[in-house]
């Protein structure tokens, strides 16, 4: 074989490496868009289009009908507005209480650290399913249903393990040299936290925020437990619930709106942060 | 050096942290245990009446329970080890480089962010019996002469929740996988290819080996919430058809919420969690154990 035969082989070697490639890549396209995309579809076809058999793929018209319904018909303001307000609140929370936690495991060798980290490892594996029960009887006792509390203190609880992870992996990071300089300077802990380590912190924190805002947007069955007058529903359980309003005719296209507006948010943050969530989520899962 | 000053504001930063886990993690699942001990139904006047380890007797009779865990388990075995395969593929064909990678692995990891109860609602409707994608593509390639009844048929039932959360979570797995094949070196391979080795080869000596630990944390991760599911199967499903895809977590969800029969739903809710415990307590004994052996 002469060298041009050997690199030609080799050549289309490579070529029919990079078409089984892409087919792959494909593959993972379609897999992955082609239930959003149908979605998407039905919630702007016509009703007579959206149970059409065969299927059509190509409406004849586009239309927003099945949108104005949704805001028309529920109060899907109040649905949208719950839920960013329970994510946000949660949230700053969550960063508020988890990142000083972190901070303490990551430095401040404390007595009882390994116990600690290994309860918040450990807590991370539990289903809500097991949780809401006790929290019921509480949410019961005090007096708490139909309270934004009621939900947002079990969310700011189910993602401070993630936070902890993240920010203590992120602490660990940081040059200690630079806390040291602050302490001879004369700064006390807390002021040194706040003036020098927070401000290098604000990365992480946002990292850490949108995973936080994720999980708690997508949350279901504690909203659906605890929060059971209509215009404090969450759109997860909000969404869920249209399908039995009416018992004759299921409002498919509404329910594809309603699917496609609780879902834009999350999909935006991926498109725009979608580095920062892979970080966070393989420090999280990984380094913990 | 940590002086005595500095421990108390340590832990004065931990507390607050600690209470809140304490209240929403581990008080619910003492109190179940608590709980689980005493009768407190309809039939009780829904005043708890100390009874024992009833709630335990009846759950060793009670053939729905024996069901639902059945149930869990084949959907919890199917789906994790679907999204494993799977998700070790995506994650093979995302580390290759090609152009528009950026974009395909954004696009990749968005089922992952939606909401699950959401998007079983969009399942349903793919599925659905009348007008679903799915029996719509089947007929128009001939391999149907009639719609299925996906979600009324009990083993298709449980076939279209599996689809639907391998769609949902498979990134997930991607996305661990993907930063483990990223931390393995070019050099490795450069070298293993000059002895001779092809790409299975590689795979199977290099790859697999080398992201055990990665696979072992995304397969914990996963069982424990796939054992625990409940978005899914409550809005695309509700169990149905005649139980034949209720989990132990709707079960749970139904004796509490609907039967209000509190004691023996937390009786139901001690024993999934010591199964669960079991299980993720046995894998990483082994896990750790098959560590130290190689180092």
């Amino acid at each position: 074989m002469t060298i041009t035969e050997a690199s030609k082989s080799k050549k289309s070697g490579i070529k029919s490496k990079q078409i089984v490639l892409w087919i792959g890549v494909i593959l993972v396209l379609i897999f992955v868009m082609l239930p959003i995309l149908w979605q998407i579809l039905t919630s702007v076809k016509l009703n007579n289009e959206i149970q059409a058999v065969p299927n059509v793929y190509i409406p004849s018209a586009i239309t927003f009908k099945h949108y104005i319904e949704l805001f028309q018909r529920k109060p899907f303001i109040f649905y949208v507005f719950n839920s960013a307000l329970v994510s946000i609140v949660s949230t700053v929370l969550c960063l508020t209480i988890g990142s000083p936690a972190a901070y303490a495991l990551a430095r401040l060798r404390l007595p009882g650290e390994q116990i600690i980290l290994a309860t918040v490892l450990i807590v991370t594996l539990f289903p809500y399913v097991l949780l809401f029960l006790g929290l019921l009887e509480i949410i019961r006792y005090i007096g708490l249903g139909n309270n934004y509390l009621a939900i947002v203190i079990p969310y700011t609880a189910i993602n401070l393990p993630l936070t902890i992870l993240v920010m203590r992996s992120f602490f660990q990071q940081l040059p200690k040299d630079l806390e040291d300089a602050a302490k001879i300077d004369g700064y006390k802990t807390i002021s040194m936290l706040i003036n020098i380590v927070l401000p290098m912190t604000v990365p992480a924190l946002v990292t850490t925020g949108i995973l936080t805002f994720i999980f708690a947007w997508n949350e279901y069955i504690f909203a659906l437990t605890f929060i059971t007058r209509e215009t404090m529903k969450t759109i997860p359980v909000a969404t869920a619930q249209l399908g039995g309003a009416t018992v004759f005719e299921i409002p498919y296209g509404a329910i594809a709106a309603a699917t496609v507006l609780g879902t834009i948010p999350l999909v935006l943050l991926v498109l725009f942060f979608q580095r920062r969530i892979v970080q966070g989520l393989t420090a999280g899962a990984v380094k913990g | 050096m940590t002086t005595y000053r500095e421990k108390i504001v340590g832990w004065l930063m931990i507390i607050p942290a600690m209470l809140l886990l304490g209240l929403v993690f581990i008080y619910p699942i003492a109190r179940a245990f608590w709980l689980s001990l005493f009768t407190e139904n309809l039939g009780t006047g829904l005043q708890p009446v100390f009874s024992g380890f009833t709630n335990y007797s009846r759950m060793l009779g009670d053939g729905r329970f024996w069901q639902t865990l059945q149930n869990t388990t084949v959907f919890t075995v199917a789906s994790v080890s679907l999204e494993l395969l799977l998700g070790m593929a995506i994650a093979l064909i995302l580390n290759q480089s090609f152009r528009g990678r950026g974009i395909v692995r954004t696009i990749a990891i968005i089922p992952w962010a939606l909401p699950t109860a959401v998007m079983g609602l969009a399942w349903a409707w793919i599925f659905n019996d009348q007008y679903g994608v799915v029996n719509d593509i089947l007929l128009r390639l001939g391999l149907i002469n009639t719609g299925i009844n996906w979600l009324g048929n009990p083993t298709l039932a449980m076939v279209a929740l599996v689809i639907a959360d391998v769609w949902k979570t498979t990134p997930f797995i991607s996305i661990i996988l993907l930063a483990g094949l990223q931390s393995i070196s070019e050099d490795i391979y450069e070298a293993h290819s000059l002895d001779g080795a092809n790409a299975w080869q590689s795979f199977y000596q290099i790859t697999l080996p080398l992201l055990m630990p990665q696979i072992l944390i995304s397969l914990l991760f996963r069982f424990a919430q796939s054992f625990g599911i409940f978005d899914l199967v409550q809005v695309m499903t509700g169990g149905g058809p005649a139980g034949a895809t209720e989990t132990v977590s709707i079960y749970i969800y139904s004796t509490v919420m609907r039967y209000l029969d509190f004691g023996y739903g937390a009786a139901l809710v001690v024993v999934t969690f010591l199964i669960l415990i079991s299980v993720v307590g046995i894998a990483t004994f082994y896990f750790l154990r098959g560590r130290s052996d190689r180092y």
